[in-house]
């Protein structure tokens, strides 16, 4: 006896449980929707009266009792079964492996449920081990079958008592599109809780780097070592971010916004039509391309060009560091990239402008460019301003054109052809590969992923801002 | 609206001079303004065509390969010791198989040679897994073993490069004929041509090559005479030194044809060695190496070896990836919007909500990647490097573009519509899902692929959740370790070897290609069914 119900256990911990699951509420929608609307016409039919909903809606209100609660225990049980199950393993597990800290411990039991998910999995030789498996097989196959009990038990009482309240009164429809709303509104805080979640866990992890390195140290130390663990001053990675996205923005204003004048002021409409598509393909092109047109065309480019200028005559030598990866590269590129966000948004603001400020101009006998300047630049300069803002923050947290052409070495020089390195190139350079997630180290990106979002935040806080009031005043 | 300045004659004093002089100036600024504006549309655009053509100019050489051609026993004793003719055992039998072929190649180009270096050198032509499709097709087919057949190999990278003329810069020439010949091969002969201008011609584009390259690297000539091939030590005159290098090892006699490659840099500045190049062309005489599609940039996934490596399980893994994000931010980005739209009444709440989705729309994507390292994969344990994980990654990144693509379609649906549906009755609810909804169906269509064009080529966030884990393998589902096309792209740039640089450049025209085709779609969706109210 005892032995079959281990023999279960372990059919159910090794069962693709997710499909089956699915096919089961799927068909038990189908079947409480019928059994509900069979239901709602007996009820309508004894009756000189009608039913106050269609039948329909009395088979969705029934099919949504059934399978909501039961769908909730499921997803609950899907995001945090897996983790009960392990916690409960090492509490199972001998004193000696449990005091092999947190990160060990976690390998062990990776090893273990890797080794349990293969059906036909060999016996390792290690007693301990495979018992463990064996162990954790059967907690896994007694937790599914807990939670698909509990599921079917929410299912069969939401059946029994959404039937029970079938009635020729019922109000079945407005139930049921309270329902639809309700899920509506998760649909929405959906966007909420991603930023509760993106909030969280960065201050969170932050907070515990701060516990180890102090915010002073992080905030206006100047030396960069995080490899090694060392030091954790971040102020040359502000100071490589800042620069490149000037070299960006050095690129990227002046060609976005005179792009944006010409197409909204002097471009016939054919030429608009052909040529604003091409400026948003910039936009639509993977930054993988762009790191990759930045490693292999410009950075070679930069760096012959920077090694001709210390070849120059009267120029001092060795004056630029002339690096195979550099600031400058990457702040082209990166400009190239964000030329379509400065020409599009600042396109809408100058076509925002009324028309009659532009006559009133031209009637007092100002050419095309003195409007332009004098007249329409200036009142669209809030809306300008917010687009520049937008485009910065862009630069700010642009990632793989700098880890690809920016370079790694943490240095402050104002020479923009030497190599720098980014907050998004060292979060990307800590966090990839196999990580751990209890050392300074790896903490230290998320302190890094913290102040950037923080400081794009408050770009994009302040630009959407300026935009919302822009819109008020010409609407 | 500006006048023309009218003409001095008809002005009677009331233009000034002065004033005329003004206007000049003010229509040349005028002109100036307008040039600026041209020409930042026009470097906008210059700089993405040098941007497309360098892309197309690299790839272009990674879409053809060359193979070598070998007409050989398949001998039962090295590709099948066991002898039971097991295809699984051939099919992994990968060094019976290399040793069968390298030892055809070294028998007839370096017959009885012991110097383990220089077989090294001769093996060095095709990779060690280059074998395998030849030992799965002998798997597929047992009974060939024991008969001659003929195999193609990919050669090695390298040698490929040199072929597509990647190496090394090099010139070829005719140089007649040998009029006389002395010395031996160990200690190296002299040779004189019996053209003339031969020697001349050698020496001139020596020079050429000379002249060009920066101190430290001489160019080097090989020659070849007859069979065999020689590197040039010195020439004089008509009259050349040369050290034997492969072929058959004989003085050549007088009337012997002679020819040669002249490179720009000498073996050891490239990756392809003198005797390298002389197997090459030889085998070229042979009609053994020939350039074929390379179909494997498609079918192979990643490899070690560029000349092996390419996009297939990357390809899968981003459509397993799209698929989970796709399920995660269109239907979720839809019933977000329509909430938003419809439903939500004007409170803090919504206004809350509202401002969230805007600037989670300008949040960089690698914070997303922070999150999903933070929350999916520390927080609840799902594995690393999965589809799964990157497609919840992304779809919450794209979410807020669905959501705002989705209400502007919403929004363009008049509300006529609306209050004739709830004139005959509809509730709210009804005059939403049976009438709005399917009006503004082609805008959110459209919208979605678009946020779903974004996904695709999103590379950071996935990078940190570990999805730049070497994939040898199609993934089978979203659980199984993968990679992706972007990823696939950001690992290949970083590959030393030269030959990675067209690998990659071939990639990214996939990626653009998958790219192209959503943003069709798109185009061709919002054509047909667009409505203008």
């Amino acid at each position: 006896m005892d032995d079959r119900y281990g023999c279960m256990l372990e059919t159910f911990g090794h069962l693709p449980v997710a499909w089956l699951l699915f096919a089961v509420l799927a068909a038990a929608g189908f079947v409480s929707f019928y059994v509900g609307r069979l239901r709602a016409v007996a009820v309508g039919s004894g009756h000189g009266e009608r039913l106050n909903s269609q039948p329909n809606y009395h088979g969705y209100f029934v099919a949504m009792a059934t399978i909501g609660p039961a769908a909730i225990i499921l997803i609950l049980y899907g995001l945090f079964g897996e983790s009960i199950v392990r916690g409960q393993l090492a509490n199972e597990l001998p004193q000696r492996i449990r005091d092999l800290g947190t990160l060990e411990l976690g390998q062990y039991i990776d090893r273990i449920s890797e080794h349990a998910s293969r059906r036909d999995a060999a016996s390792t030789g290690n007693a301990l081990f495979d018992a463990a498996s064996a162990r954790y097989t059967g907690l896994l196959g007694l937790s599914r079958i807990i939670a698909i009990v509990m599921a079917l038990a929410a299912a069969g009482m939401g059946f029994f008592f959404a039937r029970r309240r079938l009635a020729i009164d019922f109000r079945a429809r407005s139930r049921v599109e309270d329902g639809i709303k309700f899920l509506l509104f998760l649909c929405a805080a959906i966007a909420i809780l991603t930023t509760i979640g993106i909030v969280a866990s960065l201050f969170f992890e932050a907070l515990r780097f701060f516990s180890r390195v102090p915010v002073l140290d992080f905030v206006f130390g100047t030396e960069w070592n995080a490899q090694t663990g060392a030091d954790f001053g971040a102020i040359p990675l502000f100071f490589g971010t800042f620069l490149i996205a000037f070299l960006a923005m050095l690129v990227a204003a002046p060609i976005g916004l005179f792009s944006a004048i010409y197409l909204s002021e002097y471009a016939s409409p054919r030429f608009r039509s052909i040529v604003k598509p091409i400026l948003e393909l910039l936009a639509g092109i993977p930054t993988v391309v762009y790191g990759f047109f930045a490693l292999q065309f410009v950075a070679p480019l930069v760096r012959s060009l920077a090694t001709w200028i210390n070849g120059l005559p009267f120029v001092p030598d060795g004056l630029l560091a002339a690096q195979p990866t550099s600031a400058l590269a990457a702040g082209i590129v990166m400009g190239i990239m964000i030329i379509p966000f400065v020409s599009s948004l600042s396109d809408d603001v100058i076509n925002a402008v009324p028309q009659t400020l532009r006559d009133g101009a031209y009637a007092m006998g100002a050419t095309k460019s003195e409007t332009v300047k004098q007249v329409v630049m200036p009142a669209a300069l809030p809306g300008v301003i917010a687009a520049l803002l937008l485009a910065v923050s862009r630069a700010i947290g642009e990632t793989m054109i700098v880890v690809m052409a920016a370079g790694q070495r943490a240095q402050i020089t104002p020479d923009p052809t030497a190599d720098l390195t980014t907050i998004t190139v060292q979060i990307v350079a800590l966090l990839t590969g196999d990580t751990e997630f209890d050392s300074a180290k790896t903490l230290s990106a998320f302190a890094l992923g913290f102040v950037l979002f923080i400081v794009t935040l408050i770009f994009n806080l302040i630009a959407l801002r300026v935009v919302q009031k822009y819109r008020e005043k010409y609407e | 609206m500006n006048s023309a300045a009218p003409a001095t004659g008809e002005t009677g004093g009331f233009v000034s001079e002065a004033a005329l002089r003004r206007l000049k100036k003010r229509h040349a600024a005028e002109m100036r303004f307008k040039l600026y504006g041209q020409m930042a549309i026009g470097i906008a655009v210059i700089a993405l065509i040098t941007l497309l053509i360098s892309i197309f100019g690299q790839a272009s050489s990674a879409f053809s390969r060359h193979v070598l051609t070998f007409d050989t026993v398949l001998d039962a004793e090295q590709v099948d010791p066991s002898g039971e003719r097991d295809p699984n055992a051939i099919a992994r039998n990968v060094s019976g198989f290399n040793l069968l072929l390298q030892g055809q190649l070294a028998s007839e180009f370096l017959p009885g040679e012991t110097d383990r270096a220089r077989l090294r050198e001769l093996y060095g032509m095709f990779t060690r897994l280059a074998v395998l499709p030849v030992a799965r097709k002998t798997a597929d087919n047992p009974s060939n073993i024991g008969t001659g057949q003929s195999f193609t190999v990919a050669l090695a990278d390298d040698i490929d490069l040199y072929l597509k003329g990647a190496v090394s810069e090099r010139t070829s020439l005719d140089l007649g004929s040998v009029r006389s010949s002395g010395g031996n091969l160990d200690d190296g002969i002299e040779v004189s041509f019996s053209e003339a201008d031969a020697g001349e011609a050698l020496q001139s584009a020596l020079a050429a090559f000379r002249a060009r390259s920066e101190g430290g690297n001489e160019p080097a000539a090989l020659i070849a005479l007859g069979p065999s091939w020689f590197r040039l030590t010195g020439i004089e005159g008509n009259t050349a030194a040369l050290a034997y290098l492969t072929g058959p090892p004989s003085v050549p006699q007088p009337g012997t044809q002679a020819s040669a490659i002249v490179l720009e840099q000498s073996q050891e500045n490239r990756t392809v060695t003198d005797r390298q190049i002389a197997w090459t062309a030889m085998l070229r005489d042979q009609d053994r190496i020939k350039a074929v599609f390379n179909a494997s940039l498609f079918t192979n996934s990643d490899s070690t070896y560029p000349e092996l490596a390419g996009t297939a399980a990357a390809i899968a893994g981003s459509i397993l990836t799209m698929l989970v994000t796709a399920l995660i931010a269109i239907p979720i980005g839809i019933f977000a919007a329509v909430y938003l739209e419809e439903f939500a009444p004007k409170n803090r709440m919504t206004d809350l909500i509202e401002v969230n989705i805007n600037n989670l729309a300008a949040v960089p994507s690698i914070v997303f990647g922070l999150l999903g390292a933070a929350v999916f994969i520390n927080f609840l344990g799902l594995p690393r490097s999965v589809p799964l994980v990157g497609g919840l990654v992304l779809g919450l990144l794209v979410l807020p573009t669905v959501i705002i693509a989705s209400r502007a379609a919403l929004k363009s649906v008049p509300p006529s519509i609306r209050t004739a549906a709830l004139g005959v009755g509809a509730s709210p609810t009804q005059a939403v899902f049976h009438h709005v909804l399917p009006l503004a169906a082609p805008g959110i269509l459209t919208g979605s692929i678009i946020g779903m064009a974004r996904a695709l080529g999103e590379t950071a966030p996935l990078l940190l959740i570990g999805m730049v884990a070497f994939v040898a393998e199609v993934p089978d589902g979203p659980t199984d370790e993968s990679t992706v096309l972007p990823v696939l792209i950001y690992k290949w740039s970083t590959g030393a070897e030269r030959a990675w640089e067209p690998q990659t450049a071939a990639a990214i025209i996939v990626l653009l290609i998958f790219l192209v085709l959503m943003n069709l779609i798109a185009i061709v969706l919002r054509r047909r069914f667009e409505r203008r109210w």
